[in-house]
């Protein structure tokens, strides 16, 4: 995904002259095309966050698109004071860029999960808040950041997620836009962002669970006309993200749930089932696919309905 | 002191940092060795800690501040006795407590630290409670030179020497080397001495890897209950030990392949 973003960046940058890339000390063997392509559009700050954020807001101020890049949570959690009041409440065209969210870098420890800053980043207003699935997702979600108006953050995987096969694949997105991945027979849906997408398509697909998928790029804000559709469809939607149940993706979307029920636009209520981290710091090392196990983000036949599987 | 069995237990650091970033395939060998030498000083003749009481009131606090390069500080937990050498084994596996990044949970660790720019404000804490509480522990920081770009630690180089933390020392690493490139040309931290004494902190410089000049250095920095906080300009090479990994940018980030893990080997025997 980070080869998707940064690829489909410098494409952007060659014909956008007003794109500007910073990095607080990261990007090794990622970013470096870039520096050497447009070198008055590239900065190094060091390690610090904060100077890169507010440096960001006032780089934007004057004109130009402005992403910057980081891992983790540093380029959120380590300035979010910078994000909110000067990216977001001047409402600047600021994408930032975290590679490596969840439990992408498992083994480095809690300072290096990000798995809170959905929730933190979705109720800071102006904000969009996108977390692709796949290269496919990170590249459309670039380009299309790239021409808004306004602050956006894009969470990344860290490398080698797969392309996803898809029902449909359009060439460009939305803001906003829900994906469909796959659409069975089954009375459950699927409802996934970010890369855990792939762990979603192979475990209905191996077990020939009759459910659908939709893939949720944005986090915030979604279709909400589509959205609603799909409340009236399934009886059971099943949300799963690499971050915090509290405040996360599946709160998002009960949220929204909440609202249909009160815009009166519901015909049923569909149960929603969050899967997300249960309140806790894991302290354990170990492959990203471990932690997600031990952190219960995973799926299990007892989700379905008899008639999915 | 004695040079011979300090410099032996560096050697001993340097191995064991290497067998467990070969095994977990992690990163960070560079950092780690450019602070062997000064954790070796430090525990062997330094810090006032117990490995059979890590949570000994009185102990000397040890923040390792620049967490990435762990493997050195568990390396010589493990050979002081915190814990058994074979846990270490562990590092970086499937539900193991040795994160890849310093973790707490692990004895004689008092933080932990993977975000940088974080281990001087809980050390000034530390060292402030130490006072209000009249109690005669030392509180050590031990940061890297990229670290040093981080805004918060600025704040603390302001705010220790107001509140006359002169039981506070820190030790920079300073290796010339940080993430995407050396420091002069990221952000050039010189003239750093000059700043240190501009923000009121008494300053030491030393070769990082002398063993001799590092123990006096330290020492004396803990000793003296001056009414100034103390900083210890460490100069060191990153990767130090290994001749290929020498001040090399790649070992900040390359795990060692077998041939590389044998050649490093040998020449730290
Ligand atoms: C707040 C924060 N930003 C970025 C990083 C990623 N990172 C890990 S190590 C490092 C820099 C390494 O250089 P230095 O700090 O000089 O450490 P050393 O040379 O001693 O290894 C960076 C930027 C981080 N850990 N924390
Ligand atoms: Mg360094």
């Amino acid at each position: 995904m980070r080869t998707a973003f940064i690829t489909e960046l410098i494409r952007l940058a060659e014909v956008d002259e007003k794109i500007f890339l910073v990095v607080a000390d990261l990007g090794f063997s990622v970013v470096e095309p870039f520096a050497e392509k447009f070198p008055d559009r590239y900065l190094n700050v060091g390690i610090a966050e904060q100077n890169m954020a507010g440096l960001a807001a006032g780089l934007a101020m004057e004109g130009y698109s402005v992403f910057i890049y980081s891992i983790g949570n540093f380029p959120t959690l380590r300035c979010m004071e910078q994000i909110r009041y000067d990216i977001c409440y001047h409402n600047l065209p600021v994408r930032i860029v975290a590679v490596g969210g969840g439990y992408a870098y498992a083994s480095l420890g809690p300072s290096h999960h990000a798995t809170e800053e959905l929730g933190m980043l979705r109720i800071i207003p102006n904000l969009i808040v996108s977390a692709p699935a796949d290269p496919y997702e990170a590249a459309a979600v670039t380009r299309l950041m790239s021409r808004h108006s306004g602050p956006c953050y894009i969470r990344l995987g860290k490398a080698g997620e797969p392309v996803i096969s898809r029902v449909e694949q359009p060439a460009e997105l939305r803001v906003g836009q829900i994906l469909p991945i796959v659409t069975r027979e089954g009375a459950t849906a699927v409802f996934s962002t970010g890369s855990m997408l792939k762990y979603v398509t192979d475990f209905l697909n191996e077990n020939g669970i009759q459910a659908s998928v939709y893939s949720f790029p944005f986090v915030k804000p979604m279709d909400k006309e589509v959205l609603t559709e799909l409340f009236n469809r399934y009886r059971t939607i099943i949300t799963i993200e690499e971050h915090q149940r509290n405040g996360g993706f599946g709160s998002a979307i009960l949220e929204l749930l909440h609202d249909a029920i009160e815009a009166g636009t519901l015909i049923k209520e569909p149960t929603i089932k969050r899967i997300a981290i249960n309140d806790t710091f894991y302290s354990k090392a170990g492959s990203q696919d471990y932690l997600r196990s031990i952190a219960g983000l995973t799926l299990n036949l007892d989700l379905f309905k008899t008639e999915d599987l | 002191m004695d040079a011979k069995s300090t410099t032996y237990l560096a050697g001993e650091i340097r191995k064991t940092a290497l067998s467990m970033v070969y095994e977990a395939k992690s990163s960070h060998i560079g950092g780690a060795f450019s602070m062997a030498d000064i954790l070796a000083v430090l525990y062997e003749d330094v810090l006032h800690v117990d490995p059979s009481e890590p949570k000994m009131v009185d102990r000397d606090r040890l923040l390792l501040s620049k967490g990435h390069a762990c493997s050195a500080l568990y390396a010589v937990l493990g050979l002081k006795g915190f814990f058994p050498m074979e846990s270490l084994a562990s590092y970086g596996q499937d539900g193991s407590s040795f994160l890849t990044h310093i973790s707490h949970y692990i004895p004689g660790v008092e933080i932990s630290a993977g975000s940088l720019g974080h281990g001087l404000p809980i050390a000034c804490g530390l060292a402030l409670a130490a006072k209000r509480k009249a109690r005669p522990w030392t509180t050590f920081c031990l940061m890297s030179d990229g670290e040093l770009d981080e805004g918060s630690n600025w704040e603390s180089f302001l705010l220790a020497p107001q509140l006359g933390l002169d039981n506070l020392v820190v030790i920079i690493d300073y290796n010339k080397i940080q993430s995407l490139g050396f420091v002069k040309d990221v952000i050039d931290l010189e003239p750093l001495i000059q700043k240190f004494e501009a923000f009121k902190w008494e300053v030491f410089t030393i070769d990082g890897h002398e063993i001799q000049e590092i123990y006096t250095t330290l020492s004396s920095a803990k000793a003296a209950r001056n009414g100034v906080p103390k900083v210890v300009i460490a100069h060191t090479v990153k990767g130090k030990g290994v001749d290929f990994m020498e001040n090399k940018l790649l070992w900040h980030y390359k795990s060692p392949n077998a041939t590389e893990y044998q050649q490093a080997l040998g020449q730290l025997d």
